[in-house]
């Protein structure tokens, strides 16, 4: 009862990275909080499957094996959750923000009349107070013991805070990369409980099949590449970007773009950093033409080395970067080719 | 054989340009300070309603939203671009709702127009990407749902069945699922096909009763009486039977603590030209210090 839960994702037999990332930072927000951290585990085939999360720290791993929950669908996902949520009463549900999360979240959020925050970048515990109006008078109410749903907010420089003190669970989808991962012990004792998921999710609940499905691994290692060479829409054209992808090579870097570059065409979705995409933290990240809207610094600001070429001298960007020249991407870039060819031996 | 679709749409401020004002010191959003335009998403799921209504002559499509009374300028825009009508959902109690409160309210609405056969909106709205309120909706109305749907592939009318190819993380896939359903679309979908100007010639004095001026009314009247479908479905909380504790601020779970400006600290950083000297000295110094090579 009253635990931190986290919804794992399972693609196949595996475990995915964003759901270990939460699970690290569950465990955290159930030691604050002195409470344990249970997972649930859905999908078909999964044997074994505790192995891959205990070592984060789990106390209590559910395990729902069964044909029909693999590949995922809404409502059998979303039956057994809100189910299992009814008997175990959480306070707090974590989810990786995917497409699997934000499409299970919303649905569990209304079911239970709990308040869920998406994107979140950072989670904290801490307390609130709420004045409401009570028979026209202003009533304070203090509430401990909350989770701080952090996230950047509407377009410009905002973060905002969400608490919701009166509704359980308190929920909120993360993306993936915005946690760090961390084993506490690789041979962490907790209980294993495999549920009866007929007991969980009617029949009537798989109403949605899945007649083909496509996966790729990804085509690059925006994630884990040790420089990063990112466009914004200073680039001016998805042609602009072939600079970047040269430079990318010359360094062996990743080619990452900023929301506006991405919504202008200029280069794949899945190449997008910040608070929407990808979240990196290479050693050294060289922003080309990106003024740098706090989404996307959510994205990037724990990198090492911050190089801004921006012909904007102020740039929001700049006031992060260690180095800023100041110069068009047009004249700047090429000289950065040029001279690293010819100083590189 | 003819298909009742409902478009769900909304207005937003345009978060592509963002003024200092854009939030109220409460932490919500100050709706006046911006332009509003069409969700962008939505325009892609009233393309995939307009497919449809021309695959199954007869159907009509109608566009609900929620917000101000100005927010019928989203419902005129679709009736140019071929929706058959609209119903506008405002209210002062509707007011400071989160995704949840939004999605109770417009699911009673739907009940109220009560004759649908799918449901369609944009995966997300441009000024909070939560992409929760169409699932929500689908909860509340005990439908299935298909999120990030890229495309209705076919839909078979007499199995009341559709097959919808959809985005999933690192791919694609394509799903069955019955009718009465919801489905979200995304940005990558077919765009929204531009007005016909037909139709913007017929439904340009389209009005919710908010949007009319008293001393015009006799002339609205008889206007209105002339041409019935200028008028655009203006609906408040009593209309949908709604209950007061679940719309607006009272039935939102979520409560904005804080909203701060965020001041990185500067860092102790380097300013150079593009001059060649500066860059080589720079590629030089990164490589000597090993941060790149």
């Amino acid at each position: 009862m009253n635990n931190v839960f986290v919804y794992c994702e399972i693609e196949g037999k595996t475990v995915v990275d964003v759901s270990l990332e939460l699970l690290s930072k569950g465990r955290k927000l159930a030691n604050t909080l002195g409470v344990q951290l249970e997972c649930i585990c859905a999908g078909s085939g999964l044997e074994g499957i505790e192995k891959q999360v205990l070592p984060y720290g789990v106390d209590k791993v559910h395990v729902f094996d069964a044909e029909g929950l693999f590949p995922y669908t809404t409502n059998p996902h979303a039956a057994l959750v809100v189910n299992l949520f009814k008997e175990e009463k959480p306070q707090i549900c974590l989810l990786g923000a995917t497409v699997i999360g934000r499409d299970l979240g919303p649905r569990i959020s209304s079911t239970m009349h709990s308040g869920l925050t998406a994107d979140c970048t950072e989670l904290e515990i801490g307390s609130f107070d709420m004045a409401t109006l009570v028979d026209g008078k202003t009533e304070k109410k203090h509430y401990e013991n909350q989770l701080y749903q952090i996230r950047p907010a509407f377009g410009g420089n905002i973060v905002a805070t969400i608490v919701n003190p009166e509704h359980r669970p308190q929920m909120a989808t993360v993306r993936e990369g915005v946690m760090k991962k961390e084993v506490v012990d690789p041979n962490y004792k907790g209980e294993v409980i495999k549920h009866d998921v007929a007991k969980y999710v009617p029949e009537t609940e798989y109403v949605v099949k899945v007649l083909d499905r496509h996966v790729e691994a990804a085509k690059h290692n925006l994630k884990g590449a040790p420089i990063v060479v990112a466009g914004g829409f200073g680039m001016g054209s998805k042609e602009g970007f072939d600079m970047l992808f040269e430079l990318a090579k010359e360094l062996h870097a990743e080619v990452g773009a900023s929301r506006a570059a991405i919504d202008a065409g200029f280069a794949d979705h899945d190449r997008q950093i910040g608070q929407t995409g990808v979240t990196v933290r290479p050693k050294v990240y060289i922003a080309c033409g990106i003024s740098g809207q706090i989404q996307h610094l959510a994205g990037m600001q724990d990198s090492g080395i911050i190089i801004s070429v921006n012909s904007d001298p102020d740039a929001p960007i700049n006031a992060i970067a260690d180095y800023v020249i100041n110069g068009t991407v047009e004249e700047v870039v090429p000289k950065l080719i040029k001279y690293y060819k010819a100083n590189n031996k | 054989m003819s298909l009742k679709i409902i478009v769900l749409a909304k207005q937003v401020p345009d978060t592509r340009n963002i003024g200092p004002d854009a939030m109220t010191p409460q932490g919500t959003v100050n709706r006046a300070a911006l332009p509003a335009v069409f969700n962008p998403e939505d325009l892609n799921a009233l393309e995939q309603a307009l497919r449809l209504k021309d695959q199954f002559p007869g159907s009509t499509i109608s566009v609900l939203t929620m917000g101000l009374p100005k927010s019928a300028e989203v419902v005129r825009e679709a009736l140019y671009r071929g929706a058959d009508n609209g119903y506008v959902v405002t209210d002062r109690p509707l007011g400071g709702a989160d995704t949840l409160a939004t999605s109770y309210t417009l699911a009673q609405a739907v009940k109220k127009i009560g004759d649908y056969d799918i449901i369609l909106g944009g995966r997300q709205a441009i000024d909070g990407d939560t992409a929760q309120v169409g699932p929500q909706i689908a909860q509340k109305l005990g439908l299935p749902q298909v999120t990030y749907a890229e495309e209705i592939l076919s839909l078979d009318e007499k199995a009341k069945k559709v097959v919808i190819k959809r985005h999933i993380d690192g791919g694609v896939e394509t799903v069955e699922a019955p009718l009465p359903l919801v489905v979200t679309v995304n940005g990558s979908a077919a765009p929204c096909r531009p007005r016909n100007a037909k139709l913007v010639m017929k439904f340009k004095k389209a009005t919710v009763a908010a949007e009319r001026k008293p001393e015009q009314a006799e002339a609205d009247a008889a206007l209105l009486e002339k041409k019935p479908f200028l008028n655009i479905t203006q609906w408040g909380a009593a209309d949908i039977d709604a209950d007061p504790a679940q719309i607006g601020k009272a039935g939102s779970p979520t409560n904005v603590k804080a909203v701060k400006n965020i001041v990185f600290k500067a860092k102790d950083s380097r300013t150079m030209t593009a001059s060649d000297a500066d860059i080589e000295g720079l590629i030089k110094e990164l490589l000597d210090e090993k941060i790149i090579g």
